[in-house]
Order: C-alpha cells, then sequence, then structure tokens
C-alpha cells in the first residue's frame, strides 16, 4: 500500500472542498478501496475520510412517501429495517444476496454504487487493463472471461459491475443525490453507471470531487412489493459476484399485470434496466408465466440468459482447442461452466427475504 | 506523520499513537498490542480469519484502517472468556469439533458470536451456513461449526431466559 495523507472533515461541504486536492479519494467503510490499496491497483495521495459526516447515516422518509437512504448507512442495517424491507423487499433481498455478514456490516451504501468491477485482470498488476493505464490494452478479452458482460461492452473494456444492490434499485428508478463544489444535483441511477466505450476508466457521471450524499427511492416503487424477487445465479451458493442476476417486480392491478420492470446484474459495466414495452406484459397473471417479452429492451431476460450460456460455451470450447497445459482455460475445460452453473447455483431462498 | 487514537480493546481504554495512516485494525491488534489471537489469512477480506468485533458488529479487521476507527470499541477473541470460564461459543466449538488446524477458529468464533448477536438465523442450519459465509476453514470443519454455533445460540437462548425469569 502507498504511504497517504489522511483528512477527516466534519462536515459534507468541507469533504467536498477537501477532495478538490488533486489525488484525493473519499474513504467510507474502505472495505473495496483498502483492498485495491493493498494490491497496489489504486494509490491515491489523500484520503477524505467521509465515514463520521453527520446526516447521512439515516433512513428517512420523505413527502409523497419517498425514501431518502443517507450514502453512510450500512447494508445490514438497510436491509434488516423492518420497515424498508416490507416497502422495498427486492432492495432487501439485493443486499443480502452480496457479499458476507463481515462485509455487509460495514460496506455502505454510497460505497456500493463506486465499488470497482471484479475483473481478474485489473485486479492484477501484470496484465493490460485499460481501466487501470487507459491505452494499455485488454487482457481479459482473449483471457478467461465467460464471468464478463454480454452487454454494453466495448474493445477497451468487458468487465462488468457487481453490485446487487444497484440492480434492485435501476428497476425501481431510484435516484442518486450527489453534492459538489458547484452545489447538489440528482442522476437517475439507471444513468449513474457508464458503459466502457473508449473511456472505461470512467464508470460514473462523478465529477473529480463530487460526493454522493443519499440515494432516494420513489415513493411508487413499493407498489411493486407484493409481486417482486431478485433473482441470483453464482458459482457458489453464498459469498460470490452473481454470474447473472434479475431484479423482476409486477405491479398487479385488478388481477392484470399493470407494469413489469427488470433490471439485469452481472451481465455489463452497469445494472441492465430492460424496458418493459407496449401491451405485451398486459397479460392476466393466472396464465402462470411472464410475459415472454415483458423485458423487451436490449436484450430481454431469457435471451440474455441464451447468450451468456453461448458465451460460455465458447469460452469452453477454447478451452478444447488451446490443448493441454494452457492454465487460463484448463478449468472450463475439465468442467464445462454451463454445466457448474446448472449444478451450483440456485434460487435465492426464501428465508433470505426478509 | 503521528495520529493519536483511542480505542476500547476488551473492555480496556487504549491510546496508541500511528506512525503511519496504512496501520489496519488487524496489524494494529497483532503487531502493536500483542493481541496476535486474531489471524490473518488473505489480508483482503475473503477469509474471514481476521474477524473482530466492532461496535458489537462482526467485521473484517484487515479492511479497516485503525485511524477511522477513533473511539471504537474492539471485542477480539482474547476478551471473550471471564477468566478461566469460556464463553459459550468456545465451548461449543470443542464439544463440537468445530475445528482442526485452528487458524481459522478465533475468527469464526468471533463471527459465530456477532451471528449470534444479529439474531437473523434462527434455528436453521442452511441459515447459519450462509451467515458464516464469510469465514473459510480450509480443513473443511464446516459441519462441526454449524453444529457449535446451532448449540451455542441455543444455549445463550436459554441463559437469556433464565436470567430474565
Amino acid at each position: 500500500m502507498n504511504r497517504f495523507d489522511y483528512v477527516r472533515p466534519a462536515t459534507v461541504a468541507e469533504a467536498v472542498a477537501a477532495a478538490a486536492v488533486p489525488g484525493s479519494v473519499f474513504l467510507a467503510a474502505g472495505t473495496n478501496l483498502i483492498d485495491l490499496m493493498k494490491g497496489g491497483i489504486v494509490s491515491p495521495k489523500r484520503l477524505v475520510d467521509v465515514s463520521c459526516l453527520p446526516g447521512l447515516d439515516r433512513i428517512e422518509p420523505l413527502p409523497d412517501d419517498e425514501l431518502r437512504i443517507g450514502a453512510r448507512v450500512r447494508y445490514a442495517d438497510l436491509a434488516y429495517d423492518p420497515t424498508f424491507s416490507k416497502r422495498f423487499p427486492t432492495v432487501a433481498e439485493a443486499l443480502l444476496s452480496g457479499a458476507s455478514a463481515q462485509l455487509r456490516n460495514t460496506a455502505t451504501v454510497g460505497g456500493n454504487l463506486l465499488q470497482r468491477i471484479r475483473c481478474a485482470y485489473f485486479y492484477d498488476p501484470a496484465s493490460a487493463c485499460n481501466k487501470r493505464q487507459p491505452g494499455a490494452g485488454c487482457d481479459a478479452r482473449g483471457g478467461e472471461n465467460r464471468l464478463h458482460a454480454v452487454l454494453g461492452w466495448s474493445g477497451s473494456c468487458i468487465a462488468t459491475h457487481p453490485s446487487d444492490f444497484c440492480v434492485a434499485l435501476a428497476a425501481l428508478d431510484a435516484v442518486v443525490e450527489i453534492e459538489g463544489q458547484a452545489g447538489r444535483r440528482e442522476v437517475a441511477l439507471e444513468d449513474f453507471h457508464l458503459l466502457p466505450g473508449a473511456t472505461p476508466e470512467r464508470e460514473s457521471v462523478l465529477m473529480p470531487g463530487e460526493l454522493v450524499v443519499a440515494v432516494r427511492l420513489p415513493g411508487a416503487a413499493a407498489r411493486f412489493a407484493a409481486h417482486a424477487s431478485y433473482l441470483k445465479l453464482r458459482e457458489r451458493t453464498s459469498y460470490a459476484f452473481a454470474v447473472v442476476s434479475a431484479a423482476a417486480c409486477l405491479h398487479i392491478k385488478n388481477g392484470v399485470i399493470a407494469e413489469a420492470r427488470l433490471a439485469l446484474g452481472g451481465v455489463a459495466a452497469k445494472p441492465w434496466r430492460a424496458q418493459a414495452g407496449g401491451g405485451a406484459r398486459r397479460r392476466p397473471p393466472e396464465s402462470g408465466r411472464l410475459p415472454r417479452r415483458c423485458g423487451g429492451g436490449p436484450g430481454g431476460g431469457a435471451s440474455v440468459r441464451r447468450q451468456r450460456l453461448q458465451d460460455r460455451a465458447r469460452s469452453a470450447n477454447r478451452g478444447a482447442r488451446a490443448g493441454p497445459g494452457c492454465g487460463r482455460n484448463t478449468r472450463a475445460r475439465a468442467r464445462p461452466p454451463c454445466l457448474s452453473v446448472r449444478t451450483h447455483s440456485r434460487r435465492c431462498p426464501r428465508w433470505l427475504r426478509p | 506523520m503521528s495520529l493519536s487514537i483511542t480505542l476500547t480493546i476488551n473492555g480496556t481504554q487504549r491510546t496508541i499513537e500511528l506512525e503511519d495512516s496504512r496501520v489496519t485494525l488487524l496489524d494494529l491488534l497483532r503487531e502493536r498490542l500483542d493481541l496476535t489471537g486474531t489471524k490473518k489469512g488473505c489480508d483482503r477480506g475473503q477469509c474471514g480469519a481476521c474477524t473482530v468485533l466492532l461496535d458489537g458488529r462482526r467485521i473484517n479487521s484487515c479492511l479497516a484502517l485503525a485511524v477511522s476507527n477513533n473511539g471504537a470499541e474492539v471485542l477480539t477473541i482474547e476478551g471473550l472468556a471471564q477468566g478461566e470460564a469460556l464463553h459459550p461459543v468456545q465451548a461449543a466449538f470443542i464439544v463440537h469439533d468445530g475445528f482442526q488446524c485452528g487458524f481459522c477458529t478465533p475468527g469464526q468464533i468471533m463471527s459465530a458470536v456477532g451471528l449470534i448477536r444479529e439474531g437473523q438465523a434462527g434455528d436453521d442450519p442452511e441459515r447459519v451456513r450462509e451467515g458464516m459465509s464469510g469465514n473459510l476453514c480450509r480443513c473443511g470443519a464446516y459441519r462441526g461449526i454449524t453444529e457449535a454455533v446451532l448449540e451455542a445460540q441455543r444455549n445463550l437462548v436459554e441463559t437469556g431466559r433464565k436470567e430474565a425469569a
């Protein structure tokens, strides 16, 4: 870990001013940042500790049933808040499906939005990575990449955003409150993270020195509470990032689906909101299944999974072609990854849903 | 640069001068305070060997900067027993053989204490396993660990009932 200066501002305004110094980054719980610093992946000159800033640790109801979640609220406190988990069960379920209990006791809402991608090549200083060093290339493209993006990727980066929480927030039209030296602004969570394009080093719309202070959920999001679920497929039952995940929310009125929301995780550099399209979704729930095209946007759920399975099959084939001794693909060759997904992953157990 | 922090560690308040802001809570405990019961496994938040209770909640001490936790209360494995009397979780780990080599055990025990305090797992072994998934055991003593956590929880609930009565 590099040496750094440490400052602990007392207010949001002081924190934003402190972060204006070049080389500064915010430190909240640090569960991702300290890990990155230990690995030499990031080397900030100055940490601005926002872990004790007043006013950011509250879950507060606003007019019109809106809910404001301070950026310092910890995952466990939010997920186990009885009022919150009743109104927004998908979000609570997503939070509890991520990380370990120790991390959920520490990590914060704001930090979740800003956690870095989990590409192994990004975490390996010996590999080429355009995120770490723009223009260096991307070793993931020719490497072990079956967990990488299938949507919205570019030639410069194919990493995925690791958050479960953000997937549920994207489905429910959450809004991010940002404080900067120019004042406060708001961005829809769906627009907060950026696709890599030619500048993969930019992962969000935050400008240097800007601080996420809260996330807001609209009151209308609570109408999905009765028919919502977060489904996460992963390679082991617990404490693993999603291979693919989905936040699916239905608003059923008079026995008819009035509105459907679907957001996907583990498939792109941002939570992928599939826009529900037209009349296809308005089907009585008695038919016993979701409309085939309820996520009619860029690649609905089924087609995404199909594509990922094809992607994995290709990865396994590549391993088979590479022949023995090609370390990277040995595992894929020994056991087709799609098989491991089928046998080791399962629906989120009912007890995990608050 | 010298940074002064105050921590209450196993019930004793300590004021510590940090020479370096990079010191993690784990390194502070082990290298400065000789509390080597808390183990350094992966040092990256993945194995849980460094689990301690910070203000009553289990955390990975390897990912916590000491300087950022000024004023906190820390409970480590050394502070769990009351003299010669083992904590019910420690006793249950012995009864159920919840370890083999023992390296991950302090972290497992502190994590189990945190899990029981959180009160979210109930008496369901599957929920206990999920709640303990942040603690890896390379010897594979998971079965004994799960049984130990369930029994310790039952004992603590029973003790609580008797004390309340």
